[in-house]
């Protein structure tokens, strides 16, 4: 999927979201105490800073018209969207089900994001990293995550 | 001066040379390397993961520990651009070029004990060169008021401009993103939150893990994904491995060179280190009598690079140890580590803290030699472990990550937070801007504000102040200078070839 707004998509879509958080940020910090130069209140800097980041991508908006640029590769949406829900799943997962669910459930969904993965190694791979990774984090490095969590009523 | 010099190097040996300290820097280098073997594992996303290991120990053993996993890492990351042409990590990129070429001849033992021997040489080098220049630095940085923190922490972040690889238009941005992210979080001086959106969880602000893994760990693996083949391996044993005389008179003066490029560089705020690889291969291809050789597995190309970085990679801790300023991701994740064992960087460091200061310093040089005395003999379990498949590699990567992030805060947010950093740094590399400035300038955001209102303050609101005080205006000056430099026409086009070093 390549748009073709300009030569230079790389400039345009990056401007863009400069254009887009420092806006946003500008937005949000008028909230905040401005102060003056001498006595500068919480929302100085971040307005500055806001303002500063729209330049940025001002110009790189406007120079995306105006000269030739890199094309923007195709993105791995399928593997970008794995890992994210992957690890999603493991912050959701981690306190309530335990570590061996979420490490579980981590491994066997992010492995998708690889065309290579096979359905029985995936699941050995889910196993054995669960079970290490409590032996390693919880019993070995003391770290507060129990093996089942409260849903299984531990 | 001298004796002084001789009893903080003691001070510093009585520390780091325990039996405890010194296997706390075996157990780092071993675990660096094995970790930095790996294909697509640079050093910051390895010494992000391990970190969690190092909370429970004391501030000297965890620190000197997290030195050893950097040049374990450092050296894993060559170990397997030679082996596997994946070089993992923009320093090593060079080192694979004539190192690959080398092993594609057989000589790849040749190729990894030119590397050690050349990291060795000029850690040891550049680690004197620390103990040298570190206490005069830190004299000079006890003079600095907030004016002079302020502009010094200008400086290293157009220095991160200059030095970055991509567009400088987006360098910039990339710094601006990295400074807005590090106002989430309740605004020290006032204490009035801001961007915390009413969600306690953000009330500290963003931790800085979370934002390395998302972007150096994640963000990385989905980007691996994109190459998603099987790889090649070129050899299944590596044999002759101790260069001979010939080799060895080969590589004298490239080490030499790539030393002192690399320890002047390395200094230098922004990815130091991978500039000096790039720059001494470059100066080697141009001066070497043997450059015909170059692309096509000449020694002189692995040994130039790999003592550069090495040296850069040393160096590099000095404006971290004696100023509290990180000059790459790396240093901003040690110094991250001191502020967890509860010790605030800085130019105090060395005066409050002579034994942990002393202790990192003579540390290196132990951790340097380790790396030579261990990796030789076991080159063959690494070379096992670069034959481990991407695929079963990247969900232990991952599982690494999110505990290492849950442990830091024990909080699910931070899980969620790194995710979002993941595609987030995705995102931008795909935009070819780079992570490193931003992760810089997040890690500086919070002192530079507080530095920048102090300085206004006591100057009663006048900017002037940054002008009118001679250390604030020469760092000043020399930002505007590097700027200019690297604006010219003619520089642009040099920087950009330095960057694109063709095979």
């Amino acid at each position: 999927m390549q748009l073709n707004i300009t030569q230079a998509p790389r400039d345009f879509w990056g401007g863009l979201i400069y254009l887009v958080i420092g806006t946003a940020a500008v937005f949000i910090a008028a909230d905040y105490e401005r102060g003056s130069l001498l006595r500068m209140g919480p929302g100085y800097v971040p307005t500055v800073l806001g303002y500063a980041l729209c330049g940025v991508g001002l110009i790189s908006v406007v120079r995306a018209f105006l000269r030739h640029g890199d094309r923007i590769m195709p993105f791995a949406v399928k593997a970008m969207l794995l890992v994210t829900v992957a690890v999603v799943a493991f912050g959701v997962l981690a306190r309530g089900a335990g570590l061996v669910p979420a490490v579980v459930v981590l491994v066997a969904v992010s492995a998708w994001g690889s065309q290579l993965s096979r359905p029985l190694p995936v699941l050995l791979l889910a196993v054995v990293s669960s079970v290490a990774s409590w032996l390693l984090f919880t019993k070995g490095l003391g770290v507060p995550l129990q093996a089942f969590g409260a849903w299984f009523g531990f | 001066m001298d004796s002084g010099l001789l009893s903080n190097l003691a001070l510093g040996i009585s520390t780091a040379w325990t039996f405890s300290n010194l296997m706390y820097c075996l157990a780092g280098v071993i675990l660096g390397t094995l970790v930095g073997v790996l294909p697509g594992l640079g050093p910051v996303a390895t010494i992000a993961m391990l970190l969690p290991m190092t909370f429970n120990l004391p501030p000297e053993s965890a620190l000197i520990m997290l030195a050893g996993i950097y040049y374990g890492a450092q050296y894993g990351g060559s170990t397997t651009a030679i082996l596997v042409n994946l070089p993992g990590e923009t320093s090593s990129v060079v080192t694979a070029l004539d190192g690959h070429q080398m092993a594609r001849q057989g000589k790849a033992g040749k190729a990894l004990a030119t590397a050690a021997l050349a990291s060795f040489f000029a850690g040891t080098v550049a680690t004197f060169l620390i103990a040298l220049a570190a206490p005069p630095l830190a004299d000079l940085a006890l003079k600095f008021g907030a004016p002079e923190y302020f502009s010094l922490m200008v400086l290293g972040l157009v220095a991160s401009i200059v030095l970055a690889s991509g567009s400088l238009l987006h360098a910039f941005g990339m710094i601006l993103l990295g400074l807005l992210l590090s106002q989430v979080g309740t605004d020290v001086i006032s204490g009035a939150p801001r961007y915390t959106f009413d969600q306690p969880w953000l009330a500290d602000g963003i931790h800085f893990v979370v934002l390395a893994m998302g972007m150096y760990g994640v963000g990385e693996i989905i980007r691996n994904l994109e190459h998603d083949e099987k790889r090649e391996l070129m050899m299944k044993s590596v044999s002759g491995l101790l260069p001979d005389k010939e080799d060895l008179k080969r590589i004298i003066a490239p080490t030499l060179r790539g030393t002192v490029l690399g320890s002047a560089l390395g200094i230098l705020p922004g990815g130091g280190a991978m500039l000096a690889s790039f720059a001494s291969y470059s100066i080697e291809k141009k001066v070497s009598p043997n450059r015909a050789q170059f692309g096509k597995g000449a020694i002189e190309g692995v040994a130039a690079p790999e003592s550069a970085n090495n040296a850069g990679a040393q160096t590099s801790f000095i404006p971290m140890l004696t100023l509290g300023i990180p000059s790459n991701p790396v240093m901003a994740l040690m110094i991250g580590a001191l502020i967890i064992q509860g010790i605030q960087p800085g130019p105090t460091v060395m005066t409050e803290q002579p034994a942990l200061f002393w202790g990192i310093i003579a540390s290196m040089w132990a951790g340097n030699l380790f790396l030579v005395v261990l990796n030789l003999p076991m080159i063959g379990v690494w070379v096992r472990l670069i034959t481990v498949p991407y695929h079963l590699l990247f969900p232990v990567i991952l599982v690494f990550c999110a505990i290492g992030v849950m442990s830091v805060n024990n909080s699910e947010y931070d899980v969620w937070l790194m995710a979002l950093f993941g595609v987030l740094g995705y995102v931008f590399s795909k935009l070819g801007s780079e992570p490193a400035p931003l992760l810089l300038a997040f890690v500086l955001g919070e002192l530079m504000e507080e530095n920048l209102r102090r300085a206004m303050i006591i100057s009663r609101g006048d900017p002037m102040v940054f002008l009118e005080r001679p250390i604030s205006l020469t760092l000043l000056v020399t930002a505007v200078l590097a700027l200019v430099v690297v604006l010219s026409p003619a520089l642009r086009k040099k920087r950009e070839e330095a960057f694109q070093e063709e095979p």
